[in-house]
């Protein structure tokens, strides 16, 4: 059973922002490839060079791109706004939105521009840095405060092109991005080559539901995933609250939870970014999640700890309190 | 061959081997001469015309920075705080309280069909009503039923109704956007600012999807306000110019009676920087002697009012924080140098000094790559630019389009809260500019502020503010600086200098006919200079009839 209803839903939006050349592009390619039967919308500024790999492209118009699987690529120029008016009304509708921010935006003012469109829903913001250049880009004369406002706005901070750099470097640009910007969850990759779960959500609840995520796409040595079912009513809020502190390094997560007071709520984490809503009736309950190894050891540490947390908050917080 | 000579009270050529003269010759749409009417009988049979024997005539006076969208505009209702003339040549008294912008669309609600027509207007400007900010409620005095939304002069804020607010989804609490202020009651208070909260609520309340284009009527009503300023070609800053607008362009522009020359410049937007040259290098190929076409524009930062504009050290007066890049210097040094490889002009918006110094600094890459004879790009506001960045300019041989108007509607503005004092002085240097030797030209940005170079002159000249203070007394430039800077100084910094600009022999007839001399009235009273109509090639427009 689907937890949404795909014609009324709201339709998800994950903005994808970083300056020039940190790997944003290649994210949205990998992201295509991988999207597993979700019909994705691409939203970019413009179309400078051209932002999807020649072998998906199935057409190409003016301002569309119509791509393999039933997903399309629109630019947007000046006028974000008006092109997401008439994403909603494009049949069939797309399932979400990757809106791939130019390379000076503020991603944070495009996820506040989301968030007043009916129809749609934020499903966070990803900052792509570029391992070689972050920290020099950061500095900039003239584009220092630009990228670190970037940084500054993010849920998820991916760190990516770390293969162009010594181990002991990018260590360091990891670190330097955790100590600058605490509020952003991270995670390093070479190409892009993220599991879309972290920024598409999972494929279907019931992967949720029965506590059984499936494998991560591809070879992810940086991430580890892990599962649990509460085992009775809790506390919806505060689990998010707690699901979104740092030291989990949870990069994605969902689950729906029996609250005391609310019923079934859906739990959806994206980095530092939590959210919860009304649950469909009848949804099974159960929680799965991916987080960076960096921040939350292995998979079995993760479960562990994922379990304690749904297990602590069985009370409502005021009684813990 | 039979030719006309026109008489005049004066004739003020901006041609400084004869300043002055009391006849032109015209033929074919161009200037045989000018001098006296013995000098101009040697070329032979002709008809005498002394309809202009009270007038002045100057050269066809030249827009260098607006929109033909003002054309547009003037559908919506007129709500500025200033007096205004619309293309029919009526004057909309300025509306000087909140009260009076409500009674003003009232009246023009009174008059729809329908009780859901939306009501829309513009220039609005609520600065000068004190600290009150225009609410939803004051809109829904106008009405109640129908979605009512007036666009701010700066064209960055929409005001709207209650009812305007509900049908965009946005009447209701929890509502998180910098651009949507928010009142007591967790509401929006239908203030909007910034293009992503206008445009939802902006297609309800009747503004155009695209706000910046111009369809035809709007081209029409564009060339007759040109005729009541004394313009006889403007250039059209930003426009996008697909296929079937420059299709229309042309059209409207190639008939007999268009009382315009459009240069219109192609913005760089939704397109690489290669395709965008080949882009300027076809549309060049299409230019007819009314629509010239293939220069590139480019925007590299905000407005100094709206804080979005990318200043120096140290920033806003205020403490805002600094403003926004809209293009990388990656892209700028590859349009750049691309332009100066393929012989393609560029001009680029800066408001800020930073702005300004990232270009420079761009440009001078690129022209060590591609150096290039008269080049001739251009920044186009460039507002802050103090007197180190004038002479880098002149080094790197560029021109500047400054914009006075700025002083006179929101330079108390700039004094107390943007920029401070020392910088508000400074702003639009135009005597530093022209001591330096940087080539120079003024606009208005039309509709910013309105079409009118013999206003955007005054400006120049007094540099006053609407409260009376004299902005930077210094940067002052005399009449004549002033004159040539909308003649020739415009015509220059788009490489029509050769053609028009002045009147000589040689040069299109284009002649803005006065009913005053500017260089006599007084520099005090230079915007109060009667406009007759204008000539254009050889053809007469009297604003009268127009």
């Amino acid at each position: 059973m689907s937890t949404t209803d795909s014609s009324t839903a709201p339709l998800p939006v994950t903005v994808i922002g970083g300056y020039l050349g940190a790997g944003k592009t290649t994210l949205v390619n990998h992201l295509l490839r991988h999207a597993a039967g979700r019909r994705l919308a691409v939203l970019v500024n413009e179309f400078g060079d051209l932002p999807i790999d020649a072998d998906l492209i199935e057409a190409e118009d003016d301002n569309l791109i119509a791509i393999a699987g039933g997903c399309v690529c629109c630019s947007y120029g000046n006028d974000l706004v008006l092109a997401m008016l008439d994403l909603t009304k494009m049949i069939p509708r797309p399932d979400h939105v990757l809106l791939e921010a130019s390379g000076v935006a503020l991603p944070g003012a495009i996820a506040a521009t989301v968030g007043i469109l009916p129809d749609y829903e934020l499903a966070g913001v990803v900052v792509m840095a570029d391992a070689e250049t972050a920290r020099q880009r950061a500095g900039d004369r003239y584009l220092g405060d630009t990228v670190r406002q970037q940084f500054a706005q993010a849920d998820i901070i991916v760190l990516n092109r770390t293969d162009l750099v010594p181990p002991s470097e990018r260590e360091a640009v990891r670190d330097w991005l955790i100590s600058e910007y605490p509020a952003a969850r991270q995670v390093s990759t070479e190409r892009g080559q993220l599991p879309p779960e972290i920024l598409l959500g999972f494929r279907e609840a019931r992967e949720a539901a029965t506590g059984q995520p499936g494998p991560l796409h591809g070879d992810h040595h940086q991430l580890v995933s892990a599962s649990a079912v509460p085992e009775g009513p809790v506390d919806a809020q505060a689990i998010a609250d707690r699901l979104i502190a740092p030291d989990l390094g949870l990069l994605r997560a969902k689950g729906v939870v029996q609250d005391f007071r609310a019923g079934l709520m859906l739990v959806q984490i994206v980095g530092s970014r939590a959210e919860v809503t009304p649950a469909p009736p009848g949804s099974d309950v159960g929680m799965v999640c991916i987080a960076s190894r960096d921040a939350a050891g292995d998979s079995e540490l993760l479960a562990s700890r994922l379990k304690q947390i749904l297990a602590k908050f069985s009370l409502p917080v005021e009684a813990i309190q | 061959m039979s030719f006309t000579i026109y008489s005049a009270r004066k004739i003020i050529t901006m041609n400084p081997n004869r300043p002055e003269a009391t006849h032109v010759a015209v033929r074919d749409g161009r200037i045989l001469g000018a001098g006296t009417l013995e000098e101009l009988v040697g070329w032979g049979a002709h008809e005498l015309d002394e309809r202009f024997a009270d007038k002045i005539l100057m050269p066809g006076l030249v827009e260098g920075h607006s929109h033909t969208m003002e054309g547009t505009f003037w559908r919506y209702i007129y709500c500025g705080y200033f007096d205004r003339m619309d293309p029919d040549g009526h004057i909309w008294e300025g509306a000087r309280s909140i009260e009076a912008v409500v009674e003003r669309l009232q009246d023009a609600a009174a008059k729809l069909d329908g009780p859901d027509t939306p009501l829309a207007g513009w220039s609005l400007d609520a600065i000068y009503y004190g600290d009150r900010r225009v609410d939803r409620h004051d809109l829904d005095k106008v009405a109640s039923d129908r979605p009512v939304g007036v666009l701010n002069a700066s064209g960055h804020i929409l005001n709207v109704n209650t009812r305007a607010l509900e049908l965009a989804g946005l009447l209701r609490t929890g509502i998180n956007h910098p651009g949507i202020p928010l009142g007591s009651d967790g509401l929006p208070t239908g203030e909007l600012k910034g293009p992503d909260a206008m445009t939802p609520v902006g297609i309800h309340v009747g503004f155009d999807r695209d706000l910046l284009a111009c369809d035809e009527s709007g081209l029409r009503q564009f060339a007759r306000l040109c005729v009541r300023a004394g313009v006889t070609t403007a250039a059209d800053l930003a426009n996008l110019l697909p296929p079937d607008a420059v299709s229309m362009m042309l059209r409207v522009t190639g008939e007999a009676d268009y009382p315009a020359r459009i240069v219109s410049l192609r913005r760089l937007q939704n397109m690489t920087v290669p395709e965008i040259v080949d882009r300027a290098l076809e549309l060049r190929g299409m230019s007819t002697e009314k629509l010239r076409l293939g220069i590139i524009k480019v925007v590299s930062d905000g407005s100094i009012q709206g804080f979005s504009a990318r200043l120096r050290w140290p920033g806003y007066y205020n403490g805002a924080p600094n403003g926004l890049w809209y293009v990388p210097p990656e892209q700028l040094r590859e349009m750049f140098a691309l332009a100066l490889e393929k012989g393609v002009q560029v001009h680029t918006h800066t408001n800020g000094d930073e702005a300004t110094e990232l270009v420079m600094e761009c440009l001078e890459e690129a022209l060590r790559r591609h150096p290039a004879p008269d080049h001739r790009f251009t920044l186009q506001h460039c507002q802050l630019a103090d007197a180190a960045q004038f002479r880098r300019m002149k080094a790197l041989g560029m021109c500047v389009n400054l914009f006075p108007n700025h002083h006179f509607y929101w330079g108390d503005q700039h004094f107390a809260m943007t920029v401070g004092p020392e910088r508000a002085e400074r702003m639009n240097a135009c005597a530093t500019a022209v001591a330096t030797g940087v080539p120079m030209a003024i606009h208005s940005d039309a509709p910013v502020t309105p079409l009118g170079p013999l206003f955007t002159a005054w400006c120049a000249v007094n540099r006053q503010t609407a409260s009376g203070r004299t902005l930077g007394e210094n940067e002052r430039i005399d009449v004549d600086t002033a004159l040539r800077a909308i003649t020739l100084g415009a015509a220059y910094t788009l490489k029509l200098d050769g053609e028009i600009g002045s009147i000589e022999t040689g040069k299109r007839a284009d002649f803005a006919v006065l009913e005053d001399d500017p260089r006599e009235i007084g520099a005090e009273k230079l915007k109060d200079v009667g406009v007759w109509g204008t000539v254009l090639g050889g053809r007469i427009f009297p604003a009268a009839g127009i």
